[in-house]
């Protein structure tokens, strides 16, 4: 039973980085990180219940507090950004390079 | 009547409450109160008084911090076991305050005693700090011009800064999974603000904030997921049960393998690693140079000592699975770092390269994994601990010269534009010359103790084939630093060139402190060798 629910936890934490890695708007790209940190909750309680502690559930608590100020911090960007420059795409931020 | 269920059902068990060793964590909860302090200050001290305020509260806590750093260390007991290790682990096993955390306190706090008084510079924006007078103001907006018109100032920076120097202290001495976790994004969140916060060429700034975000959050949660891994083969999260795990593996390895990897990813984002260095170079010539120097010199402490924390401790018995990825990364960074410094045209984007390169060399003593023998040679942990010493000193004595070569338009970072300091300016251009004297490893300049330490170190731990390599790239490297140094020196300036701001006596203090440290641990570098090698092992 663990392993597809493990499973699960892979396929959407590859979905995640896949669309990190394809998508081209910021606010996008974001939700694809917090899709792999909830991947990664999936995973410690699954793990949590095959080893029968509660320690993966604490750890699910506390990804779930870091995703919550990591949002916060990351609008407050993007947002600056999009104010800026009147898109949210991370190809048009492009005057740093080589 | 009552139910006999609930008669029977007993008492829930109580909970202990847990001791937490408030003397021994008592620099970290400095660090934290005065950040905390600081936001209170924000919402409620004067604007006219709050950057007085705000940097007398961040420098005086830094040295509190640093006091108590020192008072912790002296009573730190010897641990037993048959390595020198010293300290114990406190709060409930999540921090271990042992012989290398303590060294590495007292080290991110001084650097960040000397990037507080960089950010405290306001004489060269004509009495203005070098942040963004409001942050929520589009570049050229009429709001930004109202903030510039009433000298509205971002004291923010400052509990910011502190915040992520909490997480800078917490990150090396983090001693289960989970701490670690929390105290990478607590040294991280606040770094991605104070990158965007730059009061000139705010567009480079908040692009290289919203690069480091993304890139970051994306290798954080790279690190969680090794961290659940790890936890799904080892059943915990402290990092000796983790040990224990490791050591006495029948199987389940396939899962420790991906951890251990995934981990990898994490740490090696944050010490700027090739092939993870991406942000590097962007990050570091956008952000603010004071945060730069901050973050530059800060950060690399605390991602390798928790690096080091986590293979050596963790993953100890692991090493033969994790050495040959080093071996590769280490390699990787070193060449890329030092041939990608030769090509480059602006001086922020060349040190940012070059702190890749310095990321390699350091990588080179982790590879090692030398934990010492009986006559006292040099280990890979207590050598890591120089060469981030004379690293980071170094460093923010050239960002906090970049602060003062400026233009009517601001700093000027293009390299050409650097053609004749040394005639404009000896002094200014000659202790540049000197940073980068030492980046490239010249003896008498700390740089060349710092190498010769992680060399031999690796080359004590067997991995001599990557000390030939370190060498031949160190050599690759002194090639740029020279190339700056003629440029400086003994190129005609084209046209008008940059001239050397004064800076208050802020500036003025930091970089003299670096010159002094460079070139006191370049020719008396024994004292604090002997401080890094009685740091010890880390304790379990």
């Amino acid at each position: 039973m663990t392993d597809h629910y493990i499973t699960l936890s892979l396929l959407l934490f590859t979905i995640g980085a896949v669309g990190v890695l394809v998508r081209r708007n910021a606010i996008v790209v974001f939700m694809c990180v917090e899709l792999m940190l909830n991947a990664t909750n999936l995973a410690f309680v699954t793990f949590a219940r095959a080893h029968g502690n509660l320690d993966g559930q604490i750890a699910a608590f506390l990804v779930m507090v870091v995703a919550a100020a990591e949002v916060v911090v990351g609008l407050a960007i993007i947002v600056s950004i999009f104010r800026t420059r009147r898109s949210a795409s991370v190809d048009d931020a492009s005057l740093l390079k080589y | 009547m009552i139910h006999p269920l609930l008669v029977s059902a007993s008492a829930p068990p109580p909970i202990d409450s847990p001791t937490i060793q408030y003397g021994d964590l008592s620099p970290l909860l400095v660090v934290a109160a005065v950040a905390l302090l600081g936001v209170m200050v924000e919402a409620f001290a004067p604007r006219a008084l709050r950057f007085t305020i705000q940097t007398a509260l961040a420098i005086g806590g830094i040295v509190v911090a640093l006091a108590a750093t020192v008072w912790v260390g002296l009573g730190l007991d010897r641990a037993s076991g048959d390595v020198l290790a010293r300290g114990r682990v406190v709060a409930e096993g999540a921090v271990a305050v042992d012989g290398p955390s303590v060294f590495m306190w007292g080290l991110v706090l001084l650097f960040a005693l000397v990037s507080m008084l960089l950010f405290a510079e306001r004489r060269l924006e004509g009495g203005l700090s070098a942040f963004t007078g409001q942050a929520a103001a589009p570049p050229g907006s009429a709001m930004e011009r109202e903030a510039v018109e009433h000298r509205i100032e971002h004291t923010e920076v400052f509990p910011l800064a502190m915040f992520a120097l909490v997480g800078m202290m917490l990150f090396p001495a983090a001693n289960d999974l989970l701490t670690m976790f929390v105290a990478l994004e607590v040294l991280s969140l606040p770094l991605y603000l104070l990158c965007g916060l730059a009061r000139r060429r705010r567009l480079l700034s908040q692009e290289s904030a919203m690069k480091y975000f993304l890139l970051g959050a994306f290798s954080s949660a790279f690190f969680a997921y090794g961290i659940a891994l790890v936890y799904g083969f080892a059943g915990g999260f402290g990092l000796g049960d983790i040990d224990q795990a490791v050591s006495n593996r029948i199987d389940g390895q396939n899962l420790l393998l991906a951890g251990i990897a995934l981990m990898a990813v994490g740490v090696m984002f944050k010490v700027g690693a090739v092939p993870f260095h991406a942000w590097t170079p962007d990050v570091y010539q956008g952000a603010p140079t004071a945060v730069t120097a901050f973050m530059a010199a800060g950060t690399k402490v605390a991602a390798f000592g928790a690096m080091l924390r986590l293979f050596f401790v963790a993953f100890g018995g692991a090493s033969w699975d994790w050495r040959p990825m080093f071996w590769v990364v280490a390699i990787l960074t070193m060449v890329v770092g030092a041939v990608a410094a030769v090509t480059q045209s602006d001086v922020k984007r060349m040190l940012a390269y070059s702190s890749i390169a310095h990321a390699g060399f350091i990588l080179v003593g982790v590879t090692g994994a030398f934990v010492g023998t009986r006559d006292a040679s040099v280990t890979s942990v207590s050598s890591v601990l120089f060469y981030l010493t004379v690293y980071g000193f170094s460093t923010i004595g050239a960002f906090a010269i970049v602060t003062i070569v400026r233009d009517a338009s601001g700093e000027t970072t293009q390299l050409s534009r650097w053609a004749g300091l040394g005639r404009e300016s000896p002094l200014v251009a000659g202790a540049f010359a000197l940073f980068m004297l030492a980046f490239a490893g010249i003896p008498l300049t700390s740089g060349f103790i710092g190498k010769w330490a992680v060399f031999s170190a690796a080359w004590s731990g067997g991995a001599w084939p990557l000390v030939v390599v370190a060498v031949l790239a160190s050599v690759v490297a002194a090639s740029f630093y020279v190339r700056v140094i003629v440029t400086m020196f003994f190129t005609e300036p084209t046209g008008e060139g940059p001239s050397v701001a004064v800076p208050s006596m802020a500036t003025t203090a930091v970089i003299v402190v670096a010159v002094v440290v460079t070139v006191l641990l370049g020719v008396v570098p024994g004292p604090v060798l002997d401080l890094a090698q009685s740091a010890g092992a880390f304790v379990r």
